[in-house]
Parts: C-alpha cells; structure tokens; sequence
C-alpha cells in the first residue's frame, strides 16, 4: 500500500488519529478503516454519488478524494444523521414516508447531497422552501436506478418542509 | 388449498410505510461489499484488451511475486470444474448451438473483457496492482461487431461452431403470413433497431465465496439465489445441501444479477482451492464491460391493415445480436417477447422469426422487461406507423382492434390465453388526464411561437405484457423449455409469542417483499404487518425458491405467501372454535384475533393461540398437530396479463435537436393492488429505465470492439434533472390466474415507455416531413434528421462518436420505407 501519512479526522462527531497509506481513497477509510459501511461505492468515477458524505459541511464524492486530503476536516456520513435516540434527521423521515427508495444503495448518497442542498437554502435564507426544480437541479450529481426521482424529489420537499416546521 | 372466508383486507391495498426502509435510510443495511470474514483475500480478474484474439501465453511469475498476492489462476488451472457455465434454455425440436463459456478462459478471447486470469491476494489495493503485472501475449483475430455483418459468417466468433447463426426459432399463428399481407389493402414495413443497453444496478455485482470444512458458502449480489445453489453444486461437484447461498441486501438488479456469473464460480473454486474466504467486487468498468447487457436487435416489422384501421397481419423478423457467448438465458429473451406479439388487439394472422447472432461483444440477456420492451416497441411504433399511412389518429387505430372485455379469456393465434383485460377503459382514462384538445392548442401556439419556436410532441402506448413467470408445465423443461419449472415457495411461521415469519423463495432487490407480504399474511392472521418478518434469500433458512425477475414475485411468491397463511387460518380457526366450544364456521379473522362471527369482542388473538399449539398442548383439539407453521410450493395455472396506456410529452428544440420529456401519464392495470405506493414506485422506476433507453443509454462499441461505453462518464444514465414527475392512476381489472387476482407491475412501466417516447418525437417532427426515427433519440440524431428533412443535410452524417456513420445505418431516420418489398433479408 506505499507509504503510509498521519491524519486526523471526525466523523461524526468522534475524532480519530490514524496512519492511512497515502494513495487510501476516502471513501475506504470510512468504509474498511472506520466500519462505516453505509457509505456506498458505485461508480468510481464520481457520476453516481452513493458514497457522497459531508466534507466540513459540504457535500463530496468520497470515491475521488484521498482520505489524506481531508486531514483535519469534519465528515458527517448517512450513521451520524439521526440523533442519539434515534430519532431520524428529516431527510430519512422524508424518504421513508415518501416511498423515496426501494433498493436503497444509492440513498445514502442522496440523503447526504439533499442535506448539502437544503443547508444551502438555508444560508440563503430560504430555510424550508425548495422547488421541485432545484430539487432535480440539485440532486443531478447522484444517479437511482430504482425510484425514478419522483418520490426523491418529493421526499426532499417534504423535509425541507419539516425543518421549516422545526425552525419557524 | 383450503377454502376459507376471503379475509378482510385490513392491511392489503393500504400505502404501508415499508418495513426494509429503517435500515437502508441509517446506513445499517449489509450488502455484500459491507461483509468481511476472517482471513478473507480478494479477488481481481485480469481481463481481454481485445476482442477477439488467440491467448499465445500468460506469464504471472511477476504478479504472483507481488507482495501480499497469494495465488494468480488461468484457466487451465480451473479444468477440475465439473460443468461450464449455463445456459438454461433448450426449447423441445429446436437446435440452439451453445458456446461453451468457461469462467477463465481456454486459449481464445472472444470479447473485451473475456476473463484471463484471477489474482487472489491480501486486499483490494494489492490485487488490483497485481492484476496489471500478468502479461499476456495476444494474437488478434478478425473481429466481427455488426450482428447483420455476422450473419455473412465471414468472420466467425466461434470457428468450432462452423457459423455466427446460433439459432432460428419461428413461430406462426392464425393463417399464412404472406396471404395475409398481399390480401391487406395497406402494408407498413420498418427497420427498427433496439440497441444494447445496460442494466446499470447502482450497486454492481460481488460476492464473497466461502469454502469451510466441506462447505460452501456463497454471498452473492443475486435475484436468483436457490439457482446460484443448484449451479454450484453441479459445477463443483458438492452434494446441494452442502451449499448455501445468501443474497444480502441487494442494491438493485433489473435482470442483470438473474445470472450465473464466471466470477463467483471463480472464487468459489479458488476459495476451496485455497482454504480462505474470497471476496469479489465489480468495478463500474467491469460492470459496464461484462454484467451482461439487454435488448440490442435489429427488427423487421410489416403490418397490414384494411382501408379503415383494422389490423390483418404482423410480422416480425428479428435479429438478435447475442454476443459471444450465451449467459443463463441469451438466446431465449426474443421469444418471451413473441408470446405478446399482439399486444392489445385482436390481430388475426401473425409470424414471428428469429435469428440468435454471435458476435465479438459481451452477451445480451435479461434487461427489465426481457423481449417484451423490444416487442411491444415494434408493435407500439408500428400502430403509429399504421396510422400516419392511413391518415387517421393512431388512437382511433388503437381502438378498432383493441381485444374486447367480453372476449376474455382470449387466445391469441399464439395460443396464449389472456387472463383479463379492459384496454379502452385504461386509455380513456388516460385520455381524460391529458387532455387531448387543450393540448393540441397548446402544440400549435409553441410551434408558431415566432421567438424561440419548441416542437411539442405527444405519444401513447397501449401495452399489455405477460408475466408473473410461471406456471411450472408451460415454462419448464418439456414445455417452453426452460432448465427448471418456475414455481415459487413460502414457508409460514408463527411463533409461541405470536409473531410470524414467513420465508419466500422470491428474491427482493428493491421491490419492498417485506412489506407487502407482510400486509398479506397479517390479514389472513389477524394482526399486525409490524410482527411479522419476511425472510428471503437465504438457502439454508427457507425452501427451494425460484427468485425475483419477470414480474413474478407478487402473483407467483405473494401467492404462495397467501395460501400458506390462509392454510394456517383454517388451524387457527379450528383450534379457536375448540377453545370457545363454537363451530368452526362461525369463527372469523379480524384485525387483532380471531372471534366469534357477530361478536367482536369475544375471540383468541393470535398468540393466545399460539400458545395453544406451542405452550399446553390441553388447549389444542384432540388428535390435531402440534405447532403453527406451512410449507407450500405455489404453480399457477397461467401467466398474468398486466396492462395499459402510457403518454409522453415531448418538447425539442430545434436549435439543438434535445429532447425533453415534459410530461408524463400512466394509467396502469395490475389487478387489486397490495399496497399502491409500491405499485407507483414500480412504475416511475420503469418508465425513467425506458426513458433512459429512449434518450440517453446506449452500450457502444466501435468497429474493433472496443467498448466506448465503459463507465458512467460515457453511458448515460438519467438523472433527475432529465426526467419529470409522474402522473400515474390504475384501474382494477381482477386476473382469475390466482386468489389473489394479482398481475406484476414491475416491468410495465419499462415495456410501455419507450415506444410512446418515439411515438411523441415523431408526433413532434411529423410536420417537417419526419416519420420515423431510431432510438437513442439524441440531440443529435434528431437534429441530424431536422436538417436534413429542411434540406440542409448535404455535410457528412456524423455518428454518436463523431465519426461518418457506417454505410448500412442509412435509412435509420426520414421518411418512407426502409426495407425492400417482401421485407428482411
């Protein structure tokens, strides 16, 4: 594996020190090196967006960054979205409600990039209110084979419903 | 079975929230690549540059001196496999000439990506570094791509077989062919090409292949997990029992995963071979070079009609372009399609011919639908073909000849026996949602917009398909021919505490079985669908099962799962009017026990009467089993008919020549529906794989073979930028196939899509002299097609890839006739 390169990260709000070889894809640290295995791989060349994860608040492709890039930055991925108790975060909510999956591989990645999304709207000032336009618009970096979109679509509106409910 | 009162449906036809999702949304599924065994190596194939050529040597010495390699494998090493990979079709009188295909391959490579060796070693990183250092030496051989450019057998794939043409396979009904046609007062005829797609699961394929002590187990990404079992055995040569095959969470499989793959028997051998468990995961490359891909056939289609819409005759010649070799059911998907050369209407003479090609590119097989889209998108386009040449609305067409409701159950001159129908009531439904007036208004006004002028189109498809694939007699081998009958098994188990697990032979990867079993079962059990557990895929835990694909899981494995339930009510029913000292008939199921008819409140919930049959034994009526648990194997006595009538709307730029899908109606009919939000997730799914295969998708490969398509950067999928929202409603039309009166719904949307895609371009194009386009509908295809239809055509034709389009693809866009009279070569 070549030589290996200290790094830093937290995930989900737990932080960790490890020596990880230097060329070690994000997306494998999380998965093989932390046992986060609800980060999904699908495409390897960063069209499809299951293994989409929060880098610092952002969404990213953790198929194409190494995870020594990301040496001392905050990841979030689809385990540190529901609270402690359980309790889901509303974009789960809304897919389940929804109908928003059926083989589920891709959601994962889904749920992370709608967060990146609605968090934007946020900061915009427009918390809770996406059109069905920027819901596609947004979420065009991440690929269903199942669903067709459609309840995706329906599953972000109606969390972004929710956390304007929350936050109103 | 027993007969019982038909239960209450509490749970049935009710949008439940679906049980799967609580670990798929958190992150706590298990599919196959989230699994790792102790002292587990990994496994990375060394794969053909070209495609075809004769294997002079393989050198692994410097791969197999890489650090942390344990083994490098060629096929010679594998000759201790008992079978070669199978194909599991062999229709009664009809030769199919059958490539042998082994997992590694034995001295020639006949597709880029034919597998050459296998290198196990310590990790992903490490095999994959190894897989690079084996050398082989290639001496290329003539290459042949175009499947019409192979049936010239100048360039064969396989020199032993002595020819390209693997197989014919004709079927006629209803009168002579040709009679029927000169006797048509109008004739239409087409070329229509169907080209290659991909299945294109998100999750590609994998396994990990454990052989321990004797046994072996298989973890595999499959729809198909009881056949996996079955192969393994025979082709390994260990006893059935001493294998088990677990499908896990599976990320989606559209036909691609209802296979026999080189890759799993590979690591089940190296993992015997080396006494370690052996991981394998698909890159998105392979998956696009060899996950096997669909459809890919040339088309002959000529329909006759009279003077005033009534269809005469249909014929259809198809050219299937197999690949070089044959994958579990490569040779059989055209048939399956034939069986609904009719569609929707009473067409009085019909012939299907067809061709199996072998050519230098990765096999073809079961893609989302299997022959039915490229069928029902011949007859589809054709009907519109038809009534353009008539001069009359193609849904007037579609109208005259539609089969009539009083006619089922109908036989086709195929004789097949539709179950049911009502095709006007589902179109007309669809007619009332689109708005038919308002929307050629709104054509016109976009049309003449004098700014930026948008070519609208609309197009329909009224489809019925055949499916829930079964029953055992028709199919199986002395049948229709395939290697084994198509049942389905549940097993059905309540608990001492009262809770239930059932166990389903169907294979789930997406479809949201434990849901909608669930819903069943706890109707006929009288509680609730949040206790009872749907266990599947998993050969040790459950019986022989046929697996998920062709619509089936539902009328055939949901069947099954209703039948063992309700033989369990007629024990339940017994053992409550024992304890009330009533009469069995008068004991009812209701949402929460099991009462005294007219008397709710009186009754035995179910796991008071669990513990009759689990706890005291007293309670239980003398002489009557212990226990609460059935068994059943299901075999229906027809297919189910599924049906109905999809609409596009399409808007081009005539600038670019893009296709945008605006708009779309699905007005579908799968029987009473278990639970509707998966029957509408079903359909949006199918309709954007159709949709995908209209616009965006195509497998290609260059005329060396080459595949250009090699990952998501140059194989379109759609994404949801590219697709609208649905609207979808159903109808409800009962098929006496089975109690439940159930038709599958999982490819309908797939079937009815892309025909009423083109339909809408064309709908779209007709005014500038446009007829007929093939898919993909890229911009630039229809573009090309507008320039040249407005006389500006006169530059070279370029292709998707940007170079001159071949000489034989002329005649794929315009106008008029494409075929010379008396149609295909």
């Amino acid at each position: 594996m070549g030589a290996t390169v200290p790094l830093q990260v937290t995930v989900n709000g737990e932080a960790h020190a490890s020596e990880v070889p230097a060329r070690m894809l994000l997306v494998h640290y999380l998965r093989d090196e932390l046992g986060l295995t609800g980060t999904h791989v699908g495409c390897d060349t960063s069209n499809c967006g299951a293994c989409t994860c929060l880098v610092d608040g952002e969404s990213a492709k953790t198929c194409t960054i190494l995870a020594v890039q990301c040496d001392g930055a905050e990841i979030t991925t689809i385990e540190g979205m529901a609270q402690a108790d359980g309790t889901l975060h509303p974009l789960q909510e809304g897919f389940w409600a929804e109908h928003g999956l059926q083989c589920g591989y891709c959601t994962p990645g889904m749920i992370m990039a709608a967060a990146d999304l609605l968090a934007r709207r946020t900061a915009e000032g427009r918390v809770g209110t996406v059109s069905e336009e920027e819901v596609r618009n947004g979420l065009e970096g991440n690929l269903c084979r199942c669903t067709g979109y459609h309840n995706i679509v329906k599953a972000v509106q109606a969390a972004a419903e929710a956390s304007r409910r929350i936050t109103v | 079975m027993t007969t019982i009162d038909v239960p209450p449906t509490l749970h049935v036809g009710q949008s439940l929230r679906r049980k799967e999702d609580p670990r798929l949304i958190t992150g706590r599924a298990t599919y196959v690549d989230d699994l790792a065994l102790p002292g587990m190596l990994y496994a990375a194939v060394v794969r053909s540059p070209e495609a075809h050529a004769k294997v002079l040597a393989i050198d692994t010495s410097k791969a197999a001196a890489h650090p942390g390699v344990k083994a490098v494998f060629t096929g010679e090493d594998m000759s201790d496999l008992l079978a070669p990979l199978p194909m599991a079709w062999a229709p009664p009188g009809v030769e199919v000439k059958t490539p042998e295909r082994w997992p590694l391959v034995r001295g020639f490579v006949r597709h880029v990506g034919d597998a050459v060796a296998l290198v196990i070693g310590d990790s992903k990183y490490v095999v994959a570094d190894a897989a690079g250092e084996v050398h082989v030496e290639y001496e290329p051989l003539p290459v042949v791509v175009d499947v019409e450019e192979a049936l010239k057998d100048e360039v064969l794939v396989h020199e032993s077989l002595g020819t390209n043409k693997a197989h014919e396979w004709s079927m006629g009904g209803g009168g002579d062919i040709e009679a029927a046609l000169a006797a048509s007062d109008v004739v239409v005829q087409r070329r229509i090409v169907n080209h290659r797609t991909a299945g294109a699961a998100i999750e590609t394929r994998g396994c990990i292949a454990e052989f321990r002590a004797g046994q072996l187990t298989v973890w595999s990404s499959t729809q198909v997990p009881h056949l996996l079992r079955l192969f393994y055995a025979v082709q390994m040569g260990i006893s059935e029992d001493k294998v088990r095959v677990i499908a896990p969470e599976v990320g989606g499989g559209f036909g691609g995963k209802l296979q026999v793959c080189a890759e799993e028997t590979m690591c089940a051998w190296a993992s015997r071979r080396l006494g370690r468990p052996v991981k394998w995961i698909e890159s998105r490359s392979e998956n696009m070079a060899v996950s096997h891909h669909g459809r890919d056939q040339v088309d002959y289609v000529r329909m006759g009609a009279t003077r005033d819409g009534r269809i005469t005759a249909f014929h259809a010649n198809i050219i299937q372009d197999l690949g070089a070799y044959f994958g579990l059911l490569t040779p059989m998907i055209p048939e399956l399609g034939a069986f609904v050369m009719t569609g929707c209407y009473a067409i009085p003479v019909v012939q299907t011919d067809i061709t199996g090609v072998l050519t230098n590119k990765f096999f073809t097989d079961a893609i989302r639908g299997a022959g039915r889209p490229e069928m029902t998108h011949m007859l589809e386009v054709t009907i519109d073909q038809l009534a353009q040449e008539l001069g009359m609305d193609a849904i007037e067409v579609r109208r005259r000849n539609f089969i009539q409701p009083d006619q089922f159950p109908y036989e086709t001159p195929y004789g097949i026996t539709y179950d049911s129908g009502n095709y006007e009531v589902a179109m007309d439904r669809a007619l009332e949602i689109v708005d038919m007036e308002g929307f050629r208004a709104e054509q016109a006004a976009l049309r003449n917009d004098p700014t930026r002028p948008i070519l609208r189109g609309i197009g329909f498809s009224t489809y019925t398909e055949i499916c829930g694939l079964a029953p055992s007699r028709a199919v199986g081998p002395s049948g229709f021919g395939l290697g084994i009958g198509l049942y389905e098994s549940a097993l059905v188990r309540v608990h001492p505490t009262g809770s239930v697990t059932v166990f389903t032979g169907s294979s789930p990867h997406g479809q949201g079985h434990e849901t909608g079993f669930a819903q069943i079962v706890a109707d006929r059990l009288g509680t609730d669908p949040s206790v009872v557990e749907v266990v599947h895929g998993d050969t040790a835990t459950g019986p022989m099962g046929l697996g998920t694909y062709g619509s089936r899981s539902l009328s055939i494995g949901g069947v099954a799962v209703a039948h063992a339930a309700e033989k369990i009510a007629a024990k339940i029913r017994q053992i409550v009017a024992h304890n009330l000292e009533a009469d069995v008939a008068d004991i009812e199921v209701r949402d929460d026990k099991f009462s005294l008819r007219g008397d709710p409140q009186s009754g035995m919930t179910l796991a008071e009467v669990a513990g009759c049959a689990y706890i005291d034994a007293t309670k239980m009526p003398e002489g009557m089993e212990l226990g609460l648990e059935q068994t059943l194997i299901y075999d229906p006595s027809n297919f189910v008919f599924p049906f109905g009538t999809h609409v596009c709307v399409v808007d081009i730029d005539p600038e670019t020549g893009k296709v945008d899908v605006v708009r779309w109606v699905a007005v579908d009919d799968c029987g009473p529906a278990v639970n509707p939000m998966l029957i509408d997730g079903q359909v949006h799914g199918g309709v954007v794989h159709g949709i995908g295969q209209a616009i965006f998708e195509q497998v290609v490969y260059d005329e060396r073979g080459q595949l250009v398509t090699g990952t998501f950067v140059d194989y379109a999928l759609p994404t949801a930028a590219d697709v609208p929202s649905f609207e979808t409603d159903r109808t409800e039309t009962k098929s006496p196939s089975n109690s439940l009166g159930v038709k599958g719904i999982g490819e309908a949307g797939t079937i009815a899509a892309t025909p009423a895609i083109v339909n809408a371009v064309i709908d779209a194009l007709r005014h500038e002299g446009i007829s007929y386009i093939d898919m993909p509908l890229t911009p630039l295809r229809v573009w090309q097609a507008l320039e040249e239809a407005r006389g500006r055509g006169d530059g070279p034709r370029a292709t998707e890839q940007g170079r001159p389009l071949p000489e034989q693809a002329e005649g794929s866009a315009g106008s008029g006739p494409t075929i010379p009279e008396g149609g295909a070569p």
